[in-house]
């Protein structure tokens, strides 16, 4: 059978394996559609975490990242980790001892103060949408490459299937439904690396095999990547290129935000237990790891045998992969040098760097492009980083089922994430702006209708975005975690660990840190793009590593400013003491 | 009595956590470039612990974590029977 036709068995299985869940665990109060009744076992509510952190960034995106990065890229393996570490240890026990619906919940609660929530909802709000768009430029590139149907297509499919689940289940619906999106993602994600590591080192274990001989040598597969890239004029792949302050902020910056986001920390209010939160923690990281630690292997896999599948070979003799991707315009080749061979190595292929397609074709049959080359550089190739993880089973020739099954995987991640944070927007809005705010008299009745309304508006402007992607998705990622480090992982740890906080201080530093942390994102990547050079960063910290630098100015003016007013009133007092007991 | 089990809280989140800026912050980025001359099989040590290792001491940190504040809530729900 051909890989198409195995690819629509493979995703039309796993979408009806989604829908039957979502109809069989449906909510039917508001308890259930928050918070999944909170009786969901900490295995399960791992798995869940996992399915639902794990995005089409994780999956599509790091490993083809790290393959460019090389060393550089740890930065997202110990940040998007590291930070699940401190959700476990201070915030995620605390929390559920605490037992409300939302994180807005919490804040308004712990600072007696309606203000204080809106400030979290409204971050929350935007660290979320930032996010559901980055999911839905995902099923897009899935749906388009894999099953060849038109992009908004895809993104109407991939809204339907959503929309059915969540808005229907809530929480209990979409606890379950990634349960099983975990296991069709891990799956896809381990069957071609574990593949790759046998053919290029006879090592079954990614995670050895990376750092392993290659077959029929005595050169490990590291020095030899070393050996390449430096050639081809690149930075030698196991060395950092960033400051070292750089890379310490961007990775305290993920690992804090990443405690700090609000769809991963309201996964710790469905168990039943304190004991249950810490321990689903655990099993979230483990089922993690599971697909991080393999990541940088895939990563090292890609790199190399990219690199032999294309340097100096003819255009007319390139794989179909090659061309296949060309075709939706993530890969573009400007023979610079008229021979006809394919030519690979540092810097820019075209002028502008990304390419802008006319419909000719050139001599060698290659997509034309309307942009000058890029004369500074022989390198005649322009690869989107996106694609590596995608076309890596195709690059090392694997059977067409794993093809099939890595694109059902790639949209078991992207739609997982995709429903957790559509949820955590419905509850928000309904829950907080409406119920504890603007409409306090609603019934719970008609607190789940608004919850179920929402939710539905949520999934049409996440289409949307889908559909007419902002350029400036890419630009504004940083500012998801940025923000959620800057805004309310301090917010959350001081009102756990700092009693005399009270509303003045909280608010403030929420405030600042947003203000300070916004500003410097915007003014490098909006404004002052020219200027966006280690040389003209404050400290030489990047913008995408500022989010750290906010937090510490949150955490510092919200000491101060609750220095100069009044304690919290008692029950405050009463009210932390209860959560910090077991 | 709570403000011993929160002592022994707080003291189990500092020892924890000191680990958890050592292996990652420490070893895979401060003195990563130091670790670099050790090799352990195709590794580079101090790579290894960026892309590898960091990873794995957060799960057994965890888990670590999961244990002794399992055993501190037994015992200090031992000792409140007690004072009952």
């Amino acid at each position: 059978m051909d890989t198409q036709v195995l690819t629509y068995i493979f995703v039309g299985i796993s979408f009806s394996l989604y829908i039957g869940i979502a109809i069989w665990s449906r909510a039917s109060s508001t308890n259930e559609f928050y918070i999944a009744g909170k009786g969901v076992h900490p295995v399960a509510n791992g798995m869940a975490t996992a399915a639902d952190w794990m995005s089409a960034a994780s999956f599509i995106s790091m490993a083809g990242l790290i393959a460019f990065l090389g060393k550089d890229g740890s930065v997202y393996l110990m940040g998007w980790t590291g930070g699940y570490v401190l959700l476990a240890l201070l915030l995620a026990p605390y929390l559920r001892k605490f037992g409300q619906y939302t994180v807005p919940d919490f804040i308004g609660a712990r600072y007696y103060s309606n203000a204080a929530r809106l400030v979290a909802v409204i971050c929350l709000i935007f660290v979320s949408f930032t996010y559901v768009a980055g999911q839905m430029r995902g099923v897009g590139i899935v749906f388009s490459r894999f099953l060849e149907v038109d992009i908004n297509l895809g993104v109407i499919i991939g809204m339907c299937i959503v929309f059915f689940y969540a808005v229907l289940g809530g929480m209990k619906g979409i606890t379950y439904t990634q349960v099983a999106q975990y296991c069709v993602l891990i799956f896809a994600y381990l069957v071609p690396a574990i593949f790759i590591s046998i053919l290029m080192t006879d090592n079954p274990i990614p995670q050895l095999g990376f750092g392993d001989t290659l077959v029929n040598s005595d050169i490990y597969l590291l020095d030899k990547l070393d050996k390449v890239t430096t050639e081809l004029g690149f930075n030698a792949y196991s060395e950092n290129t960033k400051s070292t302050i750089d890379i310490f902020c961007i990775t305290a910056a993920l690992m804090f935000g990443t405690a700090g986001l609000p769809h991963v920390i309201v996964r710790f209010f469905t168990v039943p237990k304190v004991s249950d939160a810490r321990k689903s923690a655990g099993y979230a990281l483990i089922f993690i790891v599971i697909l991080y630690s393999t990541a940088p292997a895939v990563s090292a896999f890609a790199r190399m045998n990219f690199i032999d599948s294309v340097q100096e070979v003819q255009y007319k003799e390139a794989p179909s992969w090659f061309k296949n991707w060309e075709n939706i315009g993530l890969i573009a080749w400007k023979d610079k040098n008229n021979d006809q061979l394919i030519q690979y190595s540092s810097g820019n292929a075209l002028e502008g760097i990304k390419p802008n397609f006319t419909n000719k074709r050139g001599v060698s049959g290659e997509r034309l492009v309307n942009n000058n080359p890029d004369l500074t550089s022989t390198n005649e190739l322009y690869i989107d980083r996106d694609i590596m993880v995608l076309a890596n089973p195709e690059i090392a020739k694997l059977p067409s089922w794993v093809i099939a099954l890595v694109a059902a995987g790639a949209l078991a991640a992207a739609l997982s994430t995709a429903a957790g944070l559509l949820l955590v927007i419905s509850a928000s809005i309904s829950h907080d702006l409406l119920k504890k705010t603007f409409m306090p008299h609603i019934t719970e009745k008609q607190e789940l209708f608004y919850a179920r309304c929402s939710a539905a508006v949520a999934i049409l402007i996440a289409g949307l975005f889908g559909i007419y992607p902002p350029g400036f998705v890419a630009q504004v990622v940083a500012f998801a975690f940025g923000l959620a480090a800057a805004t309310i992982f301090p917010a959350l740890l001081l009102g756990i660990f700092y009693k005399r906080l009270n509303k003045e201080g909280a608010i403030a530093g929420m405030l600042s840190g947003l203000v300070v942390t916004s500003a410097y994102i915007v003014n490098y990547k909006f404004f002052s793009i020219n200027m966006n050079s280690a040389d003209n960063w404050f400290l030489g910290i990047s913008p995408e590593g500022f989010g750290f630098i906010g937090m510490i100015i949150n955490f510092a003016v919200a000491l101060i400013v609750s220095f100069f007013f009044t304690k919290p009133p008692d029950d405050i007092y009463r009210m932390v003491d209860t959560i910090r007991q077991p | 009595m709570h403000n011993s089990y929160w002592r022994s809280n707080l003291k189990i989140l500092s020892i924890l956590l000191t680990i958890w800026f050592l292996v990652s912050f420490g070893f895979g980025i401060i003195w990563s470039d130091f670790l670099d001359q050790f090799q352990i099989g195709g590794f580079k040590l101090g790579f290894w612990f960026a892309q590898q290792g960091s990873i794995y001491f957060f799960v057994l940190l965890i888990f670590l974590y999961i244990y002794l504040m399992n055993r501190l809530d037994k015992k200090y729900k031992k000792q409140s029977e007690e004072d009952l």
